[in-house]
């Protein structure tokens, strides 16, 4: 493990009251890059990490509005301008006739603005991360949590970490490979 | 009220401690049955959920899979049969062009509604009962569209030409015309199976992550690999997700109240007697998260069983789903009543005579009560009345909700008596209109049978797949609603009295 450069050092903890408790006191202690790694997202985790209120909504909503002026903008050029077809004297363009499938577009991108803002501010997909290496991290989607402090951190140090996460009541800690 | 105490609430006198806030538990009879039985522990979810689609297949899945894939290949071929022959292999003649394949569409896309009304509706009204059937609930709904998108498509006739449904720019040089309900479907069904996939695959990321992480193969590791994108759980990737569930859950709600309504609006935007009413789109959505509520429980109560998940899927859970199909079941009884009263009080004697001479006139009571010949569809008509509006009163009794035999037998006759609702509606309204020189009786041929039994087998086909290969509950969102996952649960480490 010397011979590599160390990208973190990952904590262990139990139980969910254990890693909230443990987010923080890393919080408080003026960490930056570090973060919790959990099977599940546990209630009241963001305000413990002091994570603001996450930003996908903006995508999704830039997505709908497109959506929907994609739909009217298409039926308005084609049924209206690009090739007329008269039907029983209905008007050649009406927005109530073209609300039904804008309305879906406006879903449709909508949706797609949800999950690839999502996989954006994430910045995922990701095919390797040095966490995923580590035999011990697989158990983060079973039934442990983890917190993992970057070595990159400026209040990083190898002593002064360690001793924070013992003290938090961790019972296994090691340093991660980059 | 004279006895209150003059202090506002909250201001505390110098001096004056106040007394800790003691909240006491419910009592025992008044507490929930917890939604995970036993008590059993985060890790035994994954363990018991990711085993499932872990190791050999059983017998029983083998069996169930060739008779699928073997009832797959019969719809294939049906639809080679009808391409190279062509639509006269159907029942289809004049007056009743819209046969078997449109009541086989709307069956079929209305049974998809149950999965979005569990995984979207349910999760904006926070049941969190929905976590342990909405994985596959949505696999359902994914299967189900499919199968009803074959319907349409083949029954175009020229199946060759099906792409002329979609704005693309042909050699004609002639756009869709979208003053059609019809154009309004095609953008309805594929946005709604489009989107379908998107919610269900980002539900499947984290989970796609645990069965990576238990991986044995190398084969599997990459492949489970590849499709959870690197997901680490990481809590910074866990917020945006969560946004992201949220309003994938928020767009899916008016989604799916929007689809069933478009594809009411193929019908009521007609003139015909029997299609041409307003009551449509709320009674088409109603009924076909009934019915999709039909299919969850056939598919899910053998499930629980065979693959020993009981303690996932609780008896609380079917009777709950039990529930939701009575009320839906009773809002489409209603909605058939009043279908029949204004066919009545409209004074239209086209749909007076719909109803009565040609659905609810029976050869036994109604008919020779009323002086009149039996209706030709009387069976169907009154199918659908014992199966969508009798059968569900049953559910208010908790000993047929908890009886899994009884909820099984019920379920299916629900399935049956939605198929037949859209075929009373598409059928009977079709074989007489205005003019009686118009007038005919539909009877399908074999391959329409054929091809509705081999939709089955393609649904079967794919549903077998989804439990070799994906966790069919999902684990993350059941582990977030054990109280092992609450922070402030003795059982998730919290201590009394603790600061949280």
């Amino acid at each position: 493990m010397s011979s590599a450069k160390a990208y973190a050092m990952m904590a262990e903890f139990d139980n969910a009251a254990a890693i909230l408790h443990a987010a923080e006191k890393v919080r408080e202690q003026g960490y930056h890059n570090w973060d919790v790694f959990t099977p599940f997202p546990i209630h009241g985790m963001d305000r413990a990490m002091g994570i603001r209120n996450s930003k996908v909504g903006w995508f999704s909503f830039l997505g709908g509005c497109t959506g929907y002026l994609t739909g009217m903008l298409m039926i308005w050029f084609m049924n209206a301008v690009d090739y007329r077809i008269p039907i029983g004297g209905k008007p050649m363009f009406s927005p109530f006739a073209a609300f039904p499938p804008s309305y879906e577009l406006t879903i449709l991108f909508g949706a797609f603005g949800a999950l690839l803002g999502m996989l954006f501010l994430n910045r995922l997909p990701r095919l390797h991360h040095p966490l995923l290496k580590n035999p011990r991290f697989a158990l983060a989607s079973h039934d442990r949590f983890f917190v993992v402090i970057e070595t990159g951190d400026q209040k990083y140090s190898e002593t002064g970490t360690r001793a924070l996460l013992e003290s938090l009541g961790s019972k296994h800690i090691e340093l991660v490979e980059e | 009220m004279a006895e209150a105490d003059p202090r506002p609430i909250g201001t505390s006198l110098p001096g004056f401690q106040a007394a800790p806030l003691v909240v006491h538990a419910p009592p025992v009879e008044l507490e929930r049955e917890p939604l995970v039985a036993h008590g059993r522990g985060i890790g035994w979810l994954s363990d018991t959920i990711a085993g499932v689609a872990e190791g050999k297949p059983a017998a029983w899945w083998k069996i169930c899979f060739g008779i699928s894939f073997t009832m797959m290949l019969v719809c294939f071929g049906c639809v080679l049969y009808l391409m190279s022959t062509g639509v006269g292999v159907w029942g289809l003649n004049h007056p009743i062009m819209w046969g078997y394949a449109i009541v086989n569409f709307v069956w079929w896309i209305g049974i998809g509604h149950a999965g979005t009304l569990i995984s979207a509706i349910l999760f904006l009204l926070r049941q969190k009962w929905r976590t342990s059937i909405n994985r596959a609930a949505e696999a359902m709904t994914i299967f189900a569209v499919m199968c009803a998108g074959v319907f349409p498509l083949i029954h175009i006739g020229r199946i060759w030409l099906g792409w002329w449904l979609f704005p693309i720019p042909n050699s004609n040089g002639i756009w869709p015309q979208f003053r059609s309900p019809l154009m309004w479907d095609v953008f309805a069904v594929s946005t709604y199976f489009t989107v379908s996939v998107l919610f269900w695959y980002m539900g499947l990321i984290p989970d796609l992550a645990v069965m990576r992480d238990r991986a044995r193969t190398r084969i599997r590791k990459i492949g489970y690999g590849l499709f959870a994108l690197g997901w680490t759980g990481s809590n910074r990737h866990w917020s945006n997700y969560e946004k992201a569930y949220l309003i994938l859950a928020g767009l899916s709600t008016p989604l799916v109240l929007s689809v069933h309504s478009i594809v009411s609006l193929d019908f009521s935007v007609s003139q015909l007697p029997g299609w041409h009413t307003t009551i449509f789109p709320p009674y088409f959505v109603a009924g076909a998260v009934y019915s999709g509520f039909g299919m969850v429980l056939t598919l899910l109560v053998p499930l629980r069983r065979m693959l020993k998940l009981e303690d996932i899927i609780t008896v609380r859970h079917v009777e709950l789903m039990c529930k939701v199909t009575l009320l839906t079941g009773s809002i489409v009884g209603y909605a058939y009543a009043m279908e029949f009263f204004i066919a009545w009080y409209s004074g239209n004697p086209y749909e007076k005579y719909l109803f009565i001479h040609n659905r609810a006139a029976d050869p036994y009571i109604i008919g020779p009560l009323m002086g009149i010949k039996a209706a030709p569809y009387w069976w169907a008509y009154w199918t659908m009345i014992i199966c969508n509006v009798v059968v569900p009163q049953l559910f208010w009794f908790k000993k047929v909700r908890t009886c899994m035999i009884v909820v099984f037998v019920l379920s299916i006759l629900v399935n049956i008596g939605m198929w037949f609702e859209r075929f009373v509606i598409v059928v009977t309204s079709l074989s007489r209109e205005f003019i009686p020189s118009n007038w005919g009786y539909y009877s399908p041929s074999p391959v329409d049978i054929l091809q509705f039994l081999g939709t089955f087998g393609l649904f079967f086909t794919f549903f077998l797949l989804f439990l070799r290969y994906v966790p069919l509950i999902a684990i993350a969102e059941v582990k977030g609603v054990t109280p092992q996952a609450d922070p402030h649960h003795p059982l998730g480490g919290a201590k009394t009295g603790g600061h949280h």
